[in-house]
């Protein structure tokens, strides 16, 4: 995917100094609106935040940017020290770690029965597992705290029929987390199963029959063929949704608002706190980055896992 | 990938595959019987939500629950446009998505032919530049932009939704990697009689592009719908408030325990998206593919 040579340089005649800056000023006209857009409102916000990370930037700084005050590292410092930042990044990580390969799992499985079902029903099936990806997670947080209500919830009152007494599923601390990783699965499998539905449907059928003729067991099919034949899809799905999971905000959000007691409490959700709702918006810039950090420390560990394991 | 790729490269010798045609159905029912117990799970909420909104609050509470209404009502709707304002939210999110989708598509589509077939002083470098914020986490410009936008005077305007969101990495690289494809001979031939480079990507690119276009509006319009988090930040009268904001703070609020209400009002955010859905279902799942796997 290398980005190669274009043949624009060719057409290019030797000369005059416009004809040689032409071509220049051409890409540029077509890059300049994104490039624009881009700088903006994305590269110098990513600076600007890394700069507010290190003052004091309050609210009363918003109309006069340089009367804030450069703290050094104090914000990060601050950082190893907050019980509540502490508890977010707890909560996030068990979210990453749980959450990351149940919906791996879950999309495989989606996607294996999938790849073996025929005719109409796939595409049903298709739509119907793709949905939750699809739809606002406002409108799912509607519902599922409907479905879990402790008293009138459709879960617990199935739970009753078969003499459970199912809890108070958010609104208690041991199980609000697992709550929310439980929706975090269901809302994101989807999205895996698609992959994964791809990526079977390039696997060349003779490499199974070749198994076949020679004996081996579903199971040993799977394993040995299917499983690493799939190992791109897998390494791009676990460093994607291990990305998307550390950003973890809406669900809590919606669902508990972060609590009871900060257990639902989520990194990201800690910087919009912090920034929004306490207005110490340097502060909130440095969570912002460690987070950020985070994020593509994982990806390089994962990539040289995953990796090293296929060249293995 | 060079295990994956190589599998991928061999001809497919048997189209239909043959054990799987012999055994049929029946040794496989236990899968179908899986993958509808997980349908059920994954659509049931769905279902429990729309029946939900045409119930009234006294029979959403009862014990046991009712599956089908037994006194349908519309009532929830109607307070939706009485007591609330959605049609304005409708019209405010609708605004939104369509605007940041099309300039999406025309800045991406720009700025993709300038990376893909295009030679220019700095191209490279833009190029890592532009995929290296990929990964950046969305809560690192939040401060930032907010900061922005007051100076510009933009909170609580439609806009400081709209451009920070009208032009994204994730589309310039979509575009970039399907006009890769397109054969430089064909924009040669045009170069060659004297077409400017704009006509090119006009009367050639484009229309060529029209899948990845396809796939770049689903990609966009969607979290452009559903987006929660940035449009509570800067939106802060309910006049200029997107229904997914509204739902959010509703939600939270006076209408905490109004079921029927609340899902109403989520079938009127969810209906767009899922008949967009049905009605353009192999884009959709295309447009992941392609910027999942080739990306």
């Amino acid at each position: 995917m290398s980005a190669g040579v274009t043949r624009a340089d060719q057409v290019v005649p030797p000369g005059t100094t416009w004809s040689r800056v032409k071509p220049h000023l051409t890409g540029w006209m077509f890059a300049l609106p994104f490039v624009v857009v881009f700088a903006v409102f994305l590269a110098i916000p990513i600076v600007a935040s890394f700069v507010l990370s290190f003052t004091n930037f309050g609210i009363a700084n918003i109309q006069d940017w340089f009367s804030a005050d450069l703290i050094g590292v104090e914000n990060y410092t601050n950082l190893v020290d907050d019980e509540k930042f502490l508890k977010a990044a707890r909560n996030t990580g068990v979210f990453v770690l749980f959450g990351v390969p149940l919906t791996i799992a879950f999309g495989l499985i989606a996607a294996v029965g999938l790849n073996q079902a025929l005719g109409r029903a796939v595409a049903l099936f298709r739509v119907g597992y793709y949905l939750p990806v699809v739809t606002s997670i406002v409108a799912i947080a509607v519902v599922w705290r409907y479905l879990l209500a402790p008293d009138t919830g459709l879960i617990n009152l199935a739970l009753d029929v078969v003499g459970i007494d199912g809890p108070n599923w958010l609104g208690q601390r041991s199980t609000a987390l697992g709550s929310i990783i439980a929706l975090g699965v269901w809302r994101n499998l989807g999205f895996d199963m698609v992959i994964f539905l791809a990526a079977l449907q390039g696997i060349n059928p003779t490499l199974y029959e070749a198994a076949r003729v020679d004996g081996a067991r579903p199971w040993h099919i799977f394993r040995h063929i299917t499983v690493p034949l799939l190992r791109p899809a897998i390494l791009f799905l676990t460093v994607i949704t291990t990305a998307g999971y550390l950003q973890l905000f809406e669900e809590p959000f919606v669902m508990t608002g972060g609590g009871p007691l900060d257990s639902t409490l989520s990194v990201s959700m800690y910087v919009y706190q912090q920034g929004f709702s306490f207005l110490n918006l340097g502060y909130a810039s440095a969570i912002a980055y460690a987070l950020f950090v985070a994020i593509v420390v994982l990806a390089a560990i994962q990539f040289r896992l995953l990796r090293s394991d296929d060249t293995a | 990938m060079t295990t994956l790729e190589t599998a991928r490269q061999l001809p497919p010798v048997a189209p239909v595959d043959p054990p799987r045609a012999a055994s049929g159905l029946s040794s496989k029912w236990w899968i179908y019987a899986l993958l509808t117990v997980g349908l059920l799970a994954m659509i049931g909420p769905f279902a429990w939500m729309l029946l939900g909104s045409l119930k009234t609050q006294r029979e959403l509470l009862q014990i046991p629950p009712t599956w089908l209404p037994e006194d349908p009502t519309t009532a929830n709707y109607t307070r939706l446009l009485d007591r609330l304002d959605f049609p304005r939210y409708f019209w405010n999110s609708t605004l939104i998505a369509v605007m940041i989708t099309l300039s999406n598509l025309v800045f991406c589509s720009m700025m993709g032919y300038a990376l893909a077939k295009l030679r220019f002083f700095g191209r490279d470098k833009l190029l890592l530049l532009v995929l290296g914020t990929m990964l950046i986490p969305g809560s690192v410009t939040l401060v930032p932009l907010f900061v922005l936008m007051s100076k510009l005077g933009l909170v609580d305007n439609i806009f400081a939704v709209i451009l920070p969101a009208a032009a994204g990495p994730v589309g310039v690289f979509l575009m970039r990697q399907f006009m890769l494809g397109i054969p430089d001979d064909l924009l040669e031939a045009g170069r060659v009689d004297g077409a400017s480079e704009f006509f090119l990507f006009r009367k050639i690119v484009i229309p060529l592009s029209a899948p990845a276009l396809a796939a770049l509006a689903i990609l966009t319009f969607l979290p452009a719908w559903n987006s929660l988090l940035w449009p509570l930040v800067v939106l802060t009268s309910e006049e200029n408030f997107t229904l997914p904001v509204a739902l959010a703070i509703f939600a939270r609020g006076q209408f905490a325990a109004d079921y029927g209400l609340l899902m109403a009002g989520s079938v009127v955010l969810v209906v767009p998206v899922i008949l967009l859905f049905l009605l353009l279902q192999r884009h959709f799942t295309q447009s992941f593919t392609m910027s999942g796997i080739k990306g």
